[in-house]
């Protein structure tokens, strides 16, 4: 009966596969760094499996197979013993190989690893916040450094080096189709490497714990062919543009007015907080609240006037907006593409 | 049977420990409903509290969260840019026990709030009114004006000045006891 259950449930494992694919998993790799150690687990555990099998089997031979009438288990036969011994050191022997080839094997995938970004034309910074991830695109002319917030664009088939750093508690950045997680260390900058083969959308997530809010702080790499990153770079350097209608223009006044002003950034406008995300082209992003909601009107309207009831002890404070001024807010960020 | 009774006592005195710190972060009023009322009088330096009904203040004074969160807040709005962590530049300081309106909770409430003359703006539709109160409540411990208890005890960048909980007590400093 027991057996019976075991077996229904053996497809059902089956599906739990199903976890390993999609836009954000170490099993199904989208760049070099991810290869690499997708192989590496592949391998490993291949391995491992046999061996355990064959030790089971080894284990579980005595316990099957019947004693002969003459075994004598005090008597001690020299030949035996001799073959015994044989048989375990041989076993030994084959064990040592085997770490030794697996220490090897990682080791020169770390070497793959480290080799991936030596050759790097673009660095981007990433600072962990709670709980969103900076993200600042480094050049040596300043009217071309970028700052913008959760979502990393890369061109697709370029090594780009990342420098994680953070300004409060340690977080680590994961994406797990693209290369392993590195932590974000207040006072500390780590060095990581990552590249896209193909054009994408890979998620990536908050992989140390750093408070209430860890969970809902997630991460977008945008990979896209050569031409469409530079593309948008040019049109994120830009200001923010002016507001189309005349609900978003009264939008931009309150914003300058109102609680946003303290802590975010728009472009072109007054607004230079620096401890919020910038929100010069916040409509061109995929998510809100480090990827807690999806882009629309509507849920820029729940963020702004609920930020607490979304994901309760962030750092965004319920402002005291009446609909009026919600919406023309909401409106002029609407128009911030 | 009895040693199992006995296990359980201590067991069940741990589930007290369950209990966590009720940190409200969103406050109760509605969309809207933040309206800053007009101070009636624009005399009230001296400790006389300006708005003796806001019961604000006692869920605010002397809170361990409220006042890190004043701390975190202070440097972020960039109030070091005229009162330099505490010591005074363009500001008057903060850390002395000199008050020119006074050092209640309620008065540092209103400061920000409604400005005061010679300098200080007012922040009454910029800060949303917890915020404030954050901030207020932070203030009086710079100056000494909070139980070590409470008081932020570490500073995120490198320290200009002893963390706000090892700051002299105010209500002892320069008295021999």
């Amino acid at each position: 009966m027991k057996r019976l259950a075991f077996m229904a449930l053996a497809p059902f494992c089956v599906l739990l596969l199903q976890g390993c694919a999609g836009w954000q998993s170490a099993l199904d790799p989208k760049g070099p760094a991810a290869g690499e150690l997708a192989w590496l687990i592949w391998f490993f555990t291949a391995l491992c499996a046999v061996v355990w099998v064959l030790v089971m089997i080894a284990l579980a031979a005595p316990l099957v197979m019947r004693s002969r009438p003459g075994d004598e288990p005090l008597l001690l036969n020299a030949g035996a013993e001799r073959r015994k011994m044989r048989v375990v050191v041989s076993a030994v022997g084959l064990t040592a190989i085997i770490l030794i080839g697996l220490t090897l094997l990682s080791f020169f995938a770390n070497r793959t690893l480290a080799a991936i970004g030596s050759d790097a034309a673009l660095t981007i910074r990433v600072t962990g916040h709670q709980w969103w991830w900076e993200v600042r695109y480094e050049n040596a002319t300043p009217s071309r450094i970028l700052t913008t917030a959760n979502e990393v664009h890369i061109p697709a088939g370029e090594p780009v080096r990342l420098l994680l750093t953070s300004t409060d508690v340690i977080h680590s950045f994961w994406i797990p189709s693209l290369a392993g997680k590195l932590d974000l260390i207040p006072g500390h900058m780590n060095v990581l490497d990552i590249k896209a083969d193909k054009p994408g959308v890979y998620r990536g997530q908050c992989a140390e714990f750093c408070g209430a809010q860890h969970a809902n702080m997630g991460t977008f790499i945008i990979a896209e062919p050569r031409s469409k990153f530079d593309a948008w770079l040019n049109d994120q350097l830009q200001p923010a543009g002016a507001p189309a209608s005349g609900e978003a223009k009264a939008g931009a006044d309150l914003f300058l007015k109102r609680p946003c002003v303290m802590c975010h950034r728009i472009g072109g406008t007054p607004a230079g907080g620096t401890v919020a995300p910038d929100l010069t082209h916040i409509a061109s992003r995929k998510t809100l609240a480090a990827g807690t909601l999806t882009m629309s009107r509507g849920n820029l309207a729940a963020w702004i006037a609920d930020p607490q009831g979304i994901k309760p002890g962030s750092h965004m404070p319920v402002a005291d907006l009446n609909g009026d001024e919600l919406n023309a807010i909401v409106a002029y960020l609407e128009g911030l593409k | 049977m009895r040693q199992a009774l006995a296990m359980l006592l201590p067991l069940t005195l741990a589930l007290v420990a369950c209990q966590r710190e009720e940190r409200d972060t969103r406050p109760q009023s509605a969309l809207g409903s933040g309206e800053q009322p007009t101070p009636v009088t624009t005399l009230e330096p001296g400790g006389q509290r300006p708005s003796p009904t806001d019961n604000k203040a006692a869920s605010f004074e002397a809170n361990a969260f409220h006042m890190s969160e004043g701390k975190r807040l202070f440097s972020w709005f960039n109030c070091s840019g005229c009162h330099a962590n505490g010591g005074g530049g363009m500001g008057p300081a903060l850390m002395d026990e000199k008050w020119l309106y006074g050092s209640s909770i309620e008065s540092i409430h209103a400061t920000i709030r409604d400005g005061r003359p010679n300098g200080m703006p007012s922040f009454g539709q910029k800060i949303p009114d917890d915020q404030m109160w954050e901030l207020a409540a932070y203030v009086r411990a710079l100056g000494g004006n909070a139980p070590s208890s409470a008081a932020p005890q570490r500073n995120d960048d490198m320290m200009v000045h002893p963390s706000e909980n090892r700051l002299p007590d105010a209500a002892t400093l320069g008295k021999s006891p």
